[in-house]
């Protein structure tokens, strides 16, 4: 099996909602190990775009390919072992209301029918215990659950199966900034240990900038730039000026600037 | 996928034993049936002061690490070789020191207390019932001090999908209801040559009993549920929250147009069911008995009384009362998740009918007593 150059390779991408057309020969590749981050403005498609690698809505034109299989024009199989092979952390974090947390994040181990249950026991547990939850937090239900909790089971959840590719859809809107910290740490951590690949969807410039290997900026209905923060930083165009280089960009980027210095650097 | 490669092997010439690891530990590869457990037991031969060899893994990850560290009894073995990347996945295994989960409580005397909680939730029902049918009387009040204020679109909204809507399936159930009775009956009363009395015994019990109770039947199933399904979705959505917020009472917004329509409805499903279960009846006469249908309307007129037609009209406003009570009542309890939704919507549909078969008997026995 040759290696396919990029984990997600989508080509002449359309979207179009009647008469609203969303996206226009849009193209984007993900790198193997990289943290891509997806940003835009309202409206510009994020979501739908995410919907549509993930195989939920299918494109009105152009092809999406996940580890080089077509999520477009895959046949069930394919797609079926695409799916065992990604997490996905959705925005509001689309828990199994009816499940504990516990067998919310057992449920992926669970449904390979194979693995011994004392295993899927302590993977569960220290899933939970990755993102900061005791094993008493196991069996409450989501909705006992707060918003920040919440997200933290759907990341454990995400990452039941040690998946490769990672998306994660907003994952630090709703917490605290403390806590926001310690997400986006707990997730570079993560990456560094499993080397998966991920997908972030976010409005959060200090998520962003904290993690981001590359950014994708989403205006005009395709990718206007792709590339390291710095060089999107630089490049010429209305929204990334006021994006990034509002009073809150500008703050983020020294507060990165600041504490990244010594401890991030480039790979 | 599999492999029959060695993934553990054990070494015993040496003075220690040493065990080295082989092949990839990651979850596609334990995911075959019976891989975990034969790796486990492999694992097991190996001595408590084996001397461990990590490097030629291929690929690690943390379940097949947690494979490992449940293997090791959860510390990483005195003399061991592995690849920093590996060591700093055991380190996070470490850090994150298991605390066995609480055991689940449990209670003794639950048998006992399941039929307790039973009792009282069927109390807490009644009450709560009573408490909204309190409310919308009290709504019901406001609505004719100020009928300007009234939400009359949501109630002729109501009145459409309730009523209108349901006029397909009604006519449908109530003609083939009419069939089967009248051809049934017409067997019998043609063995005592009693043909003609059909149109009494078809008048009086559909006009009475059987239009009022099939048509309750069938909109209890089709908008009891719908209403509390869309109350309960309007619970998990916080809609329910925000009305309150706004200082828009559920009982006046909500639940007062559906109760209303469904009263101002049912009484005209239960005629429209009534009209079609006599067609039908009038079919079967015709063909089976050779009534004519202009004799079969003319005797209509004599058996049945203008009271028996007032019961019936009158039980299809009480039902329609009885169905929207019950299915907004239920769809306020529903709790923001989706096996309660489930539950409740299931809950309303049996309770609005059997409170409808009820209240049926109720009527037959007071009415019976009144002598109408």
């Amino acid at each position: 099996m040759a290696e396919a150059p990029w984990i997600i390779d989508i080509r002449g991408l359309r979207t179009a909602f009647g008469s609203h057309v969303v996206h226009d020969n849009l193209s984007l590749q993900v790198r193997k190990g990289e943290i891509l981050t997806i940003v835009g403005g309202s409206g510009t498609g994020k979501t739908v775009l995410l919907r549509q690698i993930l195989g939920l809505s299918r494109p009105a034109a152009g092809s999406i390919k996940v580890f080089g299989a077509s999520v477009t024009q895959g046949s069930r199989q394919d797609l079926e072992q695409l799916r065992q092979r990604w997490g996905v952390l959705f925005q509001s974090g689309a828990l199994f209301s009816a499940l504990s947390v516990f067998d919310n994040i057992a449920l992926p181990l669970r449904e390979l029918r194979t693995l011994p249950a004392d295993l899927i026991r302590d993977v569960v547990l220290t899933r939970l215990a990755w993102v900061g939850l005791t094993a008493d937090d196991g069996n409450k239900r989501p909705s006992d659950l707060s918003g920040g909790m919440v997200k933290r089971v759907a990341l454990a959840r995400a990452l039941a199966l040690d998946p490769e590719l990672v998306f994660l859809d907003e994952p630090t809107a709703g917490l605290d900034p403390t806590r926001s910290d310690e997400f986006v740490e707990l997730i570079r951590r993560l990456h560094q240990q499993n080397g998966f690949t991920v997908v972030l969807v976010t409005h959060d410039l200090d998520t962003l900038f904290a993690l981001s290997d590359r950014v994708a900026v989403l205006a005009e209905r395709h990718v206007i730039v792709c590339a390291t923060p710095q060089e999107v930083l630089e490049f010429d165009h209305p929204f990334i000026q006021t994006f990034f280089l509002g009073e809150r960009g500008r703050r983020a980027l020294e507060a990165e600037a600041t504490a990244g210095s010594a401890v991030h650097g480039k790979p | 996928m599999q492999s029959d490669a060695q993934t553990v092997i054990l070494d015993r010439s040496g003075q220690a034993a040493t065990v080295r690891l082989a092949g990839a530990w990651t979850l596609p590869a334990l995911a075959p049936r019976g891989e975990a457990r034969q790796r486990r037991q492999a694992l097991a031969q190996a001595r408590a002061d084996a001397a461990w060899d990590l490097t030629t893994i291929e690929r690690l990850d943390s379940v097949g690490a947690q494979l490992l560290w449940q293997s090791w009894g959860r510390r990483l073995p005195e003399r061991i070789t592995l690849s920093p990347t590996a060591r700093d996945m055991f380190a996070l295994l470490a850090e994150n020191a298991l605390q066995p989960p609480p055991p689940p409580a449990r209670e003794s005397w639950a048998a006992v207390r399941r039929v307790g909680d039973a009792v009282f939730g069927i109390f807490d029902h009644i009450r709560d019932l009573l408490v909204w049918f309190g409310l919308l009387l009290l709504e019901l009040l406001g609505l004719l001090l100020r009928p300007h204020r009234g939400p009359w679109r949501e109630i002729s909204a109501q009145v459409y999908r309730v009523g209108a809507q349901a006029l397909g399936i009604t006519a449908l159930v109530g003609f083939l209801i009419g069939v089967v009775l009248s051809y049934l009956s017409a067997q019998q009363l043609q063995l005592f040559g009693a043909s003609v009395y059909i149109v009494n015994l078809l008048g009086v019990a559909i006009v009475r009993e059987l239009g009022p109770v099939l048509a309750a039947i069938l909109v209890a199933g089709r908008s009891g549920s719908a209403i509390t399904a869309q109350l309960g979705v309007m619970r998990v959505t916080q809609e329910l929250d925000a009305l309150s917020v706004m200082g828009i009472s559920h009982a006046q917004r909500l639940v007062l147009p559906r109760v209303v329509a469904l009263m101002i409805a049912m009484p005209l499903l239960v005629l429209w069911t009534d009209a079609l279960a006599l067609a039908g009846g009038m079919l079967v006469s015709a063909v089976d008995l050779q009534l004519s249908p202009a004799w079969f309307i003319n005797a209509l007129r004599d058996a049945v009384s203008i009271t028996n037609f007032w019961i019936g009209f009158g039980k299809g406003a009480l039902f329609g009362l009885l169905i929207g009570l019950v299915a907004c009542h239920h769809g306020m309890r529903i709790e923001p998740n989706t096996e309660s939704l489930g539950r409740g919507t299931t809950a309303s549909v049996v309770a609005s009918i059997t409170s409808v078969i009820l209240a049926d008997a109720v009527c037959a026995v007071v009415f019976s007593e009144l002598g109408w």
